[in-house]
């Protein structure tokens, strides 16, 4: 079992249409949705989830009005500002550190779990889906994001499917770092702006910083020819190899209105050459039920 | 808090036009001869400097507290351990042992220690710089690259102005706890979408998360014309006013792509920038900011 990550750094560069278009590609495969507090490839697959479970994050702390003596000793110690004049926890505030219940001298502190999210195992035309919703305003997205990982890991093991697609985060933070982590393959999706240069060289750097192995898409290659090149360029100075290049083509956004994947909607360009991107990363993953 | 406006630009989805609303909005007002301050929060992926080249003034680290433990006088007890919610922080065999990245500099493990063994020592996360460009104060936040947690540098990137004047917040994407930090105390949240299915679920998530802090919000539809009508339909149902709209235009696209303002490129845009801020201006509460601005 091998698993491929789609991440962007940049947000809005195309993972989860990619994503979903691999899907279509893809013979022997679970997906994994690692994008927990915005998800979107749902919308594209049209999950039947089977099951449902709820997701329990940190916790946050409650005080007891009645048997609070108002002594100010947790709000002078608590340094994330979560305690209130009137003792009231600002449960977003709050990080659950548990220093005011350890100090309340009147025991008036208690912690309390939060359900922070939810996460599925459904079915989908494409095979099985791992996903979740993290709560809003929730911590702990990198957990939440390792959960859905595993659980996909666990199901293609179980059911000896070669491939886990996961649709990861933008940026380059906790759930980002939670779903790259050890996979076979990282792509990472840019364009050809300044800004999708910039964020490339941040996720490339992250890529070197975990020693994932890693190969580039430039999607949209077209709105800057020149733009493109020089990723190209800088790719290869950086040993990065550069598996595809997509046209800006309008049935991009036509599939997703369609709620179908660009491979099941048209035989266009974009869609060619993404399946040509999709060929060259099962050859490079070594992959063997290739579609 | 004295008497300057917050505004902040935010998004459930990547990608719609945060940043470009942003530069391009503190470029209008500063070109209206209002004063104007860009603070870029979208820590892991800083962008807003590229539109405005800013000339950096300053540029320093930021850092968050972490513990150290004085193997002299730590005798193993791990009463740190039992305190630390997060594992950042454990008694293996005879001695405590940190783990950095895990921990959220609360402080629980000092408090616990009955040998006093534990001290407080700084780690850098990463970088603030602050400068000015087209008459806009700007300042940005770079998170080290391998730092998982960015919410304790949006705090201090946060704590760098004196939020007079008009002040942009450009949040990063999302809907959990970097988003939360960056837009928390504002006056006011501008939600940027385009309209596609994704863009309007996220929006929806978006609309949700601004709810919950109680912050009044309106919508800018980016790329208007690319995709289908349900999202004006959402913030009709919804009654989320649509404060402004940007067509689809690829002239807009190339010339963001190269780093260019797009009030440069198709000038009429100015006023639509400041429009927004006066629709913003509209939709905004009276001053009685709720909870605390950082």
């Amino acid at each position: 079992m091998k698993e491929l990550v789609v991440i962007s750094g940049k947000g809005g560069t195309g993972k989860t249409s990619i994503v979903a278009a691999f899907a279509a590609l893809a013979a022997s495969k679970v997906m994994a949705d690692c994008d927990v507090d915005a998800a979107d490839l749902h919308l594209v697959l049209d999950p039947h989830i089977r099951q449902c479970e709820t997701f329990t994050g940190g916790s946050v702390a409650r005080i007891k009005i009645d048997i609070c003596e108002r002594c100010d000793v947790c709000r002078n110690l608590c340094r994330f500002d979560a305690i209130d004049r009137n003792f009231k926890v600002d449960e977003i505030a709050c990080e659950g550190c548990g220093v005011c219940h350890d100090v309340c001298p009147c025991g008036a502190v208690e912690l309390v779990t939060k359900t922070a999210g939810e996460w599925y195992i459904s079915d989908t035309r494409q095979g099985v889906m791992v996903h979740a919703k993290l709560g809003i305003a929730e911590e702990n997205s990198g957990k939440l994001v390792s959960l859905v990982r595993s659980q996909a890991r666990r199901i293609a093991e179980e059911n000896d499917l070669e491939l886990v697609i996961i649709d990861g985060s933008p940026g380059i933070g906790c759930p980002v770092i939670a779903s790259m982590t050890g996979v076979d393959l990282v792509l990472a999706v840019t364009e050809p702006t300044l800004s999708g240069i910039h964020d490339l060289e941040r996720v490339a750097g992250l890529g070197k910083h975990f020693g994932s192995r890693m190969v580039v898409c430039v999607n949209k290659w077209d709105i800057n020819p020149e733009m493109t090149e020089r990723i190209v360029n800088w790719c290869s100075s950086e040993g990065i190899a550069v598996v595809g290049k997509v046209s800006f083509d309008s049935i991009v956004t036509k599939a997703q209105i369609a709620g179908v994947s660009v491979i099941e909607y048209s035989s266009g360009n974009a869609a060619m050459e993404i399946k040509r991107m999709w060929l060259c990363i099962a050859r490079e993953m070594e992959l063997k039920n290739i579609a | 808090m004295n008497e300057g406006t917050i505004i902040a630009i935010a998004s459930g989805k990547g990608g719609t036009g945060k940043t470009t609303v942003a530069v391009n909005m503190a470029a209008a007002l500063s070109r209206a001869s209002i004063s104007v301050r860009l603070m870029d929060c979208d820590v892991e992926e800083p962008n807003a400097h590229i539109f405005l080249q800013p000339i950096m003034t300053s540029r320093e680290g930021a850092f968050v507290s972490v513990p150290v433990v004085d193997e002299e006088k730590c005798d193993g007890c791990g009463r740190c351990g039992e305190a630390c919610r997060f594992s950042a922080i454990v008694a293996l065999g005879a001695k405590a042992i940190t783990f950095p990245a895990l921990c959220h500099s609360c402080g629980g493990c000092i408090m616990a220690c009955p040998k006093k063994a534990i001290t407080e020592s700084s780690r850098e996360i990463g970088l603030i710089e602050k400068g000015t460009s087209q008459g806009i104060e700007f300042i940005h936040g770079y998170l080290k690259i391998g730092e998982a947690m960015s919410p304790p540098l949006i705090r201090a990137v946060k704590k760098q102005a004196a939020y007079d004047g008009v002040t942009i917040i450009d949040a990063p994407p999302g809907t959990s706890c970097p988003v939360i930090q960056a837009i928390r105390g504002s006056d006011y949240v501008i939600l940027v979408t385009e309209p596609t299915p994704f863009g309007l679920h996220d929006l929806d998530l978006a609309v949700e998360t601004v709810r919950q802090l109680g912050i009044p919000c309106g919508v800018v539809v980016n790329r208007v014309g690319m995709g289908d009508a349900r999202t004006h339909d959402y913030c009709a149902v919804n009654d989320i006013p649509i404060i402004g709209e940007i067509r689809d235009d690829r002239r807009i696209a190339e010339a963001y792509s190269r780093g260019e303002l797009i009030i440069d490129a198709l000038p009429h845009l100015q006023e639509e920038f400041l429009g927004i801020m006066t629709r913003a201006k509209t939709g905004m509460r009276k001053k009685e900011r709720k909870g605390e601005l950082l």
